[in-house]
């Protein structure tokens, strides 16, 4: 197991460098760069100008150059420098990690608490009437584009009702709560953003548990449980809920990096300060080393989660055993 | 007689679809009686589908009949046919065997003591096995463990629903062999069921031929080997590979 685990860890090396190199070609393939969006509309900046802008970036120099010169520099640590306001990208990225996390943390333990319990419930009722409405909820969960579900949730909550803030993590007064008023508004302001964030996930994931409740529940085991007179709350919560959990920590190490890749347009129709945000932002403003910057820290969080979930996996079911032991 | 059974019924209705309205019920059960006398194996043989199952799940409490009677003078348990699906892959060894002792009351002391126990009449090592989880196992282990995980609770009857159709021949009679030591050291009683006449020969005193959820023939396990009164029993015999 622990073999596994650093062998898994040094693999997360060659993963990240490979994705970064995607990223880092994809990005330059966009159409449009930092220079001509800073400056493509200033008349009167000149060409040497620009020239001198390209240079001190070292966006002049071929892509493979440029390439290992960020890999150099990430080497120590050194993410570069934004080129809109010259912070260091560690430091914006840093500054906005927090909301995302918070944001995704609350909306997987949404998933969790809500997924399962339906998903499981629906199976173990298969064809009730309970079954049928979730089953289609969950279809329309599917179906329904989670952007626009957000714009509607705006449009009727904060809009029409007023019931909910619509935008931003915390009002401009929030330095002036007392902690508790604070921990309320950051709260009311959560609602919104995970409701959307964890609806996809939420779909996905019940009906997993549905279907893995359903197989479980066909094992021979449960006979074997049956046949032992154990009541039946006994027989479905300790041995089929147990097992049909399984394959479901593999899934939610999955639905991780639908997560963050939503984080870019959910933070962004919500005003979220977090780190998917600023990759919008950063890359409507061509800020290479932001973009490379938000995209390893995506990339990280997520081999994260499946790494966690691998593991976990192990854990829970004896019969795997990681690494041949 | 441990086991009485009268005209029991089972019934299984195909759940309704939104176009077929109405739909025959399947005959799984249709009027089977038969009766067990301590210390006897009673073996019931038939095709796949023929309802043998379904009768071993009524009786050992697992299904509803839908008509007829049936009594059990006796604490019972059951044993089934896939040792490798029947024990539950994430709960050790002990655990599965203690189960149902811990839920009926019995002292952590005293579970530990039956469980040992059990281990040792189907010839396993109890400090060996115990806290390993099924996967450990061979099929024949798992099989052992399966009868062990039964006598914990010193059942008088056990139902066998096909427990060694799943396992190599070479296994097979290891656990037949087992099956009857068992029987004569605590005089338990069978409900034995198998599609393998052979198997079935060799385990029961009385026999019942079991055909679309009747039983067509009901005799001396000698008798329906010898002079089979039932075309369908001819048939099943006939259908027997010899070596």
């Amino acid at each position: 197991m622990k073999y596994y685990i650093i062998k898994r860890l040094l693999l997360t090396i060659p993963m990240l460098i490979g994705i970064s190199i995607i990223m880092f070609v994809v990005m330059h393939l966009a159409p449009g760069d930092p220079t001509s969006m800073r400056y493509g509309l200033n008349p009167e900046v000149s060409q040497g100008a620009r020239a001198n802008f390209n240079r001190m970036y070292g966006l002049d120099e071929p892509l493979h150059v440029q390439y290992g010169m960020w890999i150099k520099r990430l080497l120590t640590l050194d993410f570069g420098r934004s080129l809109i306001d010259d912070r260091p990208v560690i430091d914006k990225v840093a500054s906005r990690l927090p909301a995302t996390v918070l944001l995704q943390a609350v909306s997987i333990l949404l998933i969790i608490s809500i997924a399962i319990p339906l998903g499981a419930a629906g199976g173990l009722k298969r064809g009730s009437f309970f079954d049928k409405v979730t089953t289609v909820f969950v279809f329309v969960g599917y179906a329904m584009p989670t952007f626009w579900l957000a714009l509607i949730l705006i449009f009727i909550f904060g809009f029409k009702l007023g019931w909910l803030p619509v935008s931003g993590m915390t009002p401009w007064y929030a330095d002036y709560l007392p902690f508790s008023a604070k921990a309320g508004d950051l709260a009311w302001h959560l609602v919104l953003p995970v409701v959307t964030t964890a609806f996809g996930g939420l779909a996905a994931l019940s009906r997993y548990s549905r279907s893995s409740m359903i197989e479980v529940l066909r094992e021979p085991y449960i006979l074997t449980a049956r046949a032992k007179g154990l009541s039946e709350n006994r027989v479905v919560f300790v041995h089929a809920l147990k097992n049909a959990l399984l394959p479901i920590v593999t899934i939610l190490g999955l639905t991780l990096p639908a997560l963050i890749s939503g984080s870019f347009i959910f933070e962004t129709i919500f005003a979220w300060p977090g780190m998917g945000r600023l990759g919008y932002e950063a890359i409507m403003n061509y800020d290479y080393p932001v973009i490379m910057g938000v995209g390893v820290m995506a990339t990280l969080l997520t081999l994260l989660g499946i790494f966690i979930s691998d593991v976990l996996y192990a854990v829970v079911d004896p019969r795997i055993r990681l690494g041949g032991e | 007689m441990m086991i009485e059974v009268t005209d029991l019924k089972k019934y299984f209705y195909k759940r309704k679809g939104f176009f077929s309205p109405s739909s025959d019920p399947v005959k799984a059960v249709d009027g089977v009686s038969f009766s067990v006398e301590k210390g006897s194996t009673f073996g019931l043989v038939g095709e796949s589908g023929c309802g043998k199952t379904t009768v071993a799940r009524i009786l050992s409490g697992i299904l509803e009949k839908d008509a007829g009677r049936f009594s059990i003078s006796g604490k019972r348990d059951m044993v089934f046919q896939d040792p490798f699906g029947s024990l539950n892959p994430r709960m050790h060894i002990y655990g599965i065997l203690s189960e149902s002792l811990k839920v009926s009351k019995v002292s952590p002391a005293e579970a530990r003591a039956r469980c040992v126990e059990a281990l040792e009449l189907v010839n396993l090592d109890p400090a060996g096995v115990m806290d390993k989880y099924p996967h450990q196992f061979s099929g024949g282990e798992r099989q052992r463990i399966a009868i062990a995980r039964a006598l914990v609770n010193r059942p008088e009857i056990l139902i066998l629903d096909e427990p060694v159709s799943s396992l190599d021949v070479s296994i097979q009679a290891g656990i037949l062999n087992l099956l009857k030591d068992l029987q004569e050291e605590k005089s338990l009683t069978y409900l034995f069921i198998s599609h393998d006449l052979r198997v079935v020969e060799f385990m029961s005193d009385t026999v019942g031929v079991m055909k679309n959820g009747k039983i067509v023939e009901c005799a001396s396990a000698k008798e329906i080997y010898s002079s089979p009164k039932h075309p369908y029993t001819r048939i099943l015999l006939e259908a027997v590979p010899s070596f």
